[in-house]
């Protein structure tokens, strides 16, 4: 094993870890569905690298060809990607009804306003 | 947006030159990459790229919100109507090889109405999403 | 060649990565995101997955960056200073990271043509895919023939999250006649 055999995976690692990160520490709702969209890509792209060889091409049948690469985690991922666009406007839809309700996207703010008796009355 | 001329200009010429290469997307999936999803979404740009530009409620008179709302269910009545297709025909669910008396002529049949399927569904969805989304905005305004 | 290039993308979508999350400003944010989302699908492009890199630059960078604008601008909002210090989020995912990079350590290497992924299942595809359905886009092939019903169901998840937003942002106009 050389230092680079798995050096993109480790990439894609550090990726995920940034967008799981991002969901964890940062307060907005919209900045944490933005760490949720970086978390879910670089699980595509870590679906995707182990299919890719050296030298070969994508994977559409021709005579001038020999070496493809794998056409599997092509098709996972392809409608993975329509399906997470479509949660994630999910996600950006009870964004704005929240703040519709609230007043505010942010998360410590809200967690203010649904204490029951400490802050939730005195704010304007 | 709306009263920027070169927008407009630009708008207008690059418009149909999107959707002819969704269209082509679409049509041209089973030999080069492309399908339905690329092709629904390539297209559902090409009308929020109109909207953007000309305003929603000329977006809106060409494809009217029941269009869109009919084409989210349409897509996928087409696709379990290939499914059903195939159990009539005496195969299984989704079954292509009974559709056409020469089995790979059934396969490019299925293919084509499914990504059509496809195609309908995920256009008709994003521009759901974009039409709500831009509604509120302007409501708001 | 190929796995420099990839490495080179790999490491601009760190860069992103790491301004997007330093940064306060939403608008910027979404901006960056749409940033990693096109060098995600350039990426994609040099992984042989082309079907994947287009459906990512109209999707990823473009009807999403939308839609987060669109939701931004209904939001109009900036991120607050954070109140606390971001070190036991960054000690776990630090952790996380950590275990998951000694899981790869038992990988086979990148691109190495003798792992099980490119023994296993793909290889029927690729030789007997254009024979038995005549198309030469093997990803089409399986996408639409060989795992039909797989995509039915993810077309049915698409429809029912557009059905979702619907219930969810469509209250609006009884709304308004309600008020009237």
């Amino acid at each position: 094993m050389s230092l680079f055999s798995h050096f993109d995976y480790w990439v894609m690692i550090f990726l995920a870890m940034a967008g799981l990160f991002i969901v964890i520490a940062r307060g907005n709702l919209i900045k944490k569905l933005v760490g949720l969209g970086i978390f879910q890509t670089s699980v595509y792209l870590l679906y995707l690298a182990p299919g890719k060889i050296v030298g070969g091409t994508a994977p559409i049948i021709d005579a001038a060809f020999k070496v493809y690469s794998n056409p599997l985690p092509h098709v996972l991922i392809l409608t993975a990607i329509v399906v997470g666009v479509a949660t994630l406007a999910l996600g950006l839809a009870l964004v704005v009804r929240i703040r519709e309700a609230y007043g505010t996207i942010e998360e410590d703010e809200l967690l203010r306003h649904e204490a029951p008796d400490a802050g939730g009355e005195s704010r304007p | 947006m709306k009263r920027d001329m070169v927008l407009r200009v630009v708008a207008k010429l690059l418009i149909p030159f999107i959707l002819l290469f969704a269209i082509y997307v679409q049509f041209h999936g089973d030999f080069g990459p492309g399908g339905g999803f690329q092709a629904g979404v390539i297209l559902a740009a090409a009308m929020v790229f109109y909207a953007m530009i000309y305003g929603l409620d000329n977006a809106r008179r060409v494809l009217p919100d029941w269009l869109v709302e009919s084409m989210l269910a349409a897509g996928v009545l087409l696709y379990l109507g290939v499914g059903f297709a195939g159990l009539l025909l005496g195969g299984n669910f989704l079954d292509y090889f009974v559709l056409d008396r020469d089995p790979v002529a059934g396969q490019h049949r299925g293919v084509f109405w499914i990504e059509l399927g496809v195609a309908i569904t995920v256009c008709g969805v994003m521009l759901k999403i974009f039409y709500l989304f831009a509604a509120r905005g302007q409501d708001e305004a | 060649m190929e796995t420099l290039i990839v490495n080179t993308l790999l490491s601009l979508m760190v860069v992103a990565v790491v301004v997007l999350a330093r940064t306060r400003n939403l608008f910027a944010v979404i901006v960056l995101f749409g940033l990693y989302s096109f060098l995600m699908a350039t990426v994609m492009v040099a992984l042989d997955a082309v079907d994947v890199a287009m459906t990512e630059a109209a999707v990823g960078a473009g009807i999403s960056t939308v839609l987060m604008l669109g939701a931004l601008h209904l939001c109009r909002s900036e991120e607050a200073k954070p109140a606390h210090k971001p070190w036991l989020p960054l000690a776990v995912t630090a952790a996380t990271g950590l275990v998951l990079v000694y899981g790869t350590l038992e990988l086979p290497a990148f691109s190495d043509p003798a792992a099980p992924i490119h023994t296993h299942v793909a290889p029927r595809y690729l030789e007997d895919g254009p024979r038995e359905t005549g198309i030469p886009n093997v990803v089409t092939a399986v996408l639409a023939s060989y795992r039909g019903f797989d995509t039915l169901g993810e077309t049915t998840v698409v429809f029912t999250a557009g059905a979702g937003i619907i219930a969810l942002l469509r209250r609006r106009r009884r709304n308004s006649r309600d008020g009237t």
